[in-house]
Parts: C-alpha cells; sequence; structure tokens
C-alpha cells in the first residue's frame, strides 16, 4: 500500500480518479502476495503491480467501469478460467483481484 | 473505502487492520480496526463488526488472507508499517548502520546538525537525511511503537535532548553509544534534566550486543543485532 501512495496522492491531488485493485485470493504459485495493490487512475496510468504483469492489462480494463460507476468488482483469474487464460495468466496459478474506486 | 483514515495511518507508523467483505451481498464494505480498540466503518451486519473487532488485539493481529466470518467471506489486511529507525549523529558507524539496517528491514533515517558529517555524499544509502539539531527534529516527527533510535553522536549536547525526546515518546528501542563511564554522566544529566529513572532504564547502554568488536563496521552490525533481537522480543527494555 505504502508503495503505491506517493503516485496515488498526486493524481487525486491532480483531481483524477483513482481505483485499487488488491490481490484478495492466490491459488498455486503467483508472483504477488496477497495484499500487493495496483492503483490505476482514470486516465490509464498505474502503480504497483497485481501480478507478474500478466493479468495487469485485463486489470486496467476492469478498473475502468469501476471507476464509472464505483461498484467495486471481485476478479478470478487463472488456469481453471477460460476466458482469463486467454489474457494469459502463465503463472500457472490463481489470482483473485477486488477492484475498488477511492471514494475517501 | 476509509482510504483517507488507512493512508493517515500507514504514514503515521500504525498497525491497523482493515476488513473487507468479499461477497456478493456486500462487495467493498469495509471496517478498519486499530490494535487499542479504535474502529472506523461497518460490514453491514452487528455480528460481523463484532467479531472483526474481537479478532484484532494489542497482542495478536490476524493474517492477511480470505476468512469466513458468521458464514461470510472477509478479506482481511493487516497494515504492519515498516518498523523506522533513527540514527542521531551522522558518524563512521552510522554509514556501516545504514547498510545493515536497510537490509533487514528498517526505514533509515540519518540526522545530525553538524552539516560536515550529514552529507549526501557519506549517506547516499539512508533512506532520508536530515540536517537538524535532533531534539527539535525528533520532535515534529512521529515517534511510535515501532520506532528505533540509536544516539551515535558523541556530544552529549546532541544526545541527550534528543534521548529526551525519544524515551517520553515511548519509542521501542533507545541505544545510545558510550563506555560505561560516558553513560553515568548522560544519566546523571538526564535525571538531572528531570526525566523519570524508569525511562531512563530503557536505554540500551553500551549499545549493542556483544561481539567484541572494536571497527565501526563491527560496531554497526552489533547494532544492527540488538534491533533485530528487540524488534524479535528477543529482549526487554534495557540491558540484562
Amino acid at each position: 500500500m505504502l508503495d503505491i501512495l506517493p503516485d496515488v496522492d498526486r493524481w487525486r491531488a491532480d483531481g483524477r480518479r483513482v481505483a485499487v485493485a488488491t490481490v484478495i485470493r492466490t491459488v498455486g504459485s503467483s508472483p504477488r502476495p496477497l495484499g500487493s495493490k495496483m492503483a490505476v487512475s482514470d486516465t490509464g496510468s498505474i502503480a504497483g503491480s497485481v501480478s507478474g504483469g500478466c493479468i495487469e492489462g485485463a486489470v486496467i480494463e476492469e478498473a475502468q467501469s469501476v471507476l464509472e460507476d464505483g461498484l467495486p468488482k471481485r476478479l478470478s483469474y487463472g488456469i481453471s478460467d477460460e476466458q482469463a487464460w486467454s489474457v494469459g495468466l502463465t503463472c500457472g496459478g490463481e489470482v483473485e483481484v477486488l477492484v475498488e474506486r477511492i471514494d475517501g | 473505502m476509509g482510504f483517507e483514515s488507512l493512508r493517515r495511518s500507514l504514514l503515521a507508523g500504525e498497525r491497523v487492520v482493515a476488513f473487507t467483505r468479499a461477497d456478493d451481498g456486500g462487495l467493498g464494505a469495509r471496517m478498519l480496526v486499530w490494535p487499542d480498540g479504535r474502529a472506523e466503518g461497518a460490514l453491514g451486519e452487528a455480528a460481523l463488526d463484532r467479531e472483526a473487532l474481537a479478532l484484532v488485539t494489542a497482542a495478536t493481529l490476524p493474517a492477511t488472507g480470505l476468512r469466513e466470518i458468521e458464514g461470510i467471506e472477509v478479506f482481511v489486511e493487516t497494515f504492519e508499517p515498516l518498523p523506522q529507525l533513527f540514527i542521531v549523529g551522522a558518524v563512521h558507524v552510522a554509514i556501516h548502520l545504514v547498510h545493515f539496517a536497510r537490509r533487514l528491514g528498517f526505514r533509515t533515517v540519518v540526522v545530525d546538525a553538524r552539516s560536515a558529517f550529514a552529507t549526501a555524499e557519506r549517506f547516499p544509502h539512508a533512506d532520508e537525511l536530515v540536517v537538524e539539531w535532533p531534539s527539535d527534529y525528533l520532535a515534529r516527527v512521529p515517534l511510535h511503537a515501532n520506532t528505533y533510535c540509536v544516539f551515535l553522536t558523541h556530544d552529549e549536547k546532541l544526545d541527550n535532548p534528543a534521548l529526551q525526546v525519544a524515551l517520553e515518546a515511548g519509542v521501542r528501542y533507545v541505544g545510545a553509544l558510550g563506555s560505561s563511564r560516558t553513560h553515568a554522566k548522560r544519566v546523571a544529566a538526564l535525571r538531572e534534566a528531570g526525566l523519570a529513572d524508569e525511562l531512563i532504564d530503557r536505554i540500551h547502554a553500551p549499545i549493542g550486543l556483544d561481539l567484541g568488536g572494536r571497527k565501526p563496521e563491527e560496531i554497526a552490525m552489533a547494532i544492527a543485532a540488538e534491533l533485530v533481537a528487540v524488534r524479535n522480543g528477543r529482549q526487554a527494555a534495557g540491558k540484562p
């Protein structure tokens, strides 16, 4: 969390809306531990990470709709998930991510 | 989502636990709970809130992860800030101590009023380098139960007032360099300044585990070893 704060603070000071994705569950090998965070701004800037780079693209996309309507999302990626496999979780594990908008 | 409170807590170095509902019905509902019993926010069900509160005590914090509470999936996230180490005295030992301490997971800040010592060339590796009267500096930054302070200046005018600030703030560790004779003088001066004996007794002096070394890097390692021992709860306040 502390790792993304400087960027999040700057974006919010600039009036940007910001969503935060948090790794809430991992199964098998996963590159980032529980609680790892990635912040996404409404201009598409990112800070931090939730995987070794395999799911960030998909999470950034989902984050835009969370920024739009403010409704949190629980996302699941892994080999058991056909669709997610197509975005390429090459690490072979499973990751679940909670995405929410910072509203104060 | 309680972001602002969480942010403030982390920057102040506080420990805090965030409970976030991960079930469809209440996704994102959050309660923050501090080890001193404070809480903010709610999970939407009184029983759930009570259980969350009960999981956080001064002695134990829950592990980070999903868990089922009252039949509801909740993501529990425990934030334990990096321990911070304030090194008062930008002396030779401090250069080595910054190396060891950073590697051991301490956020490391070096403070000295003497600008000839506290230079970026000598301390490119410190997280922060501050040229300021140490007691003024320590009095204006947040010191907390996860703060460690080491006093190395060899100058009682610099060390003693800053020592007093650290001891009164109740930091986790206070260690001061110097022989037992130097320390006896220091104790007398702190008493004179009105500091209570039970606070003075918390000073680790002579500083560091006894590794028998005399070189600056050996002394730095002895201090680093003592910091680790204290962090791991292997040494109570004060010297054995």
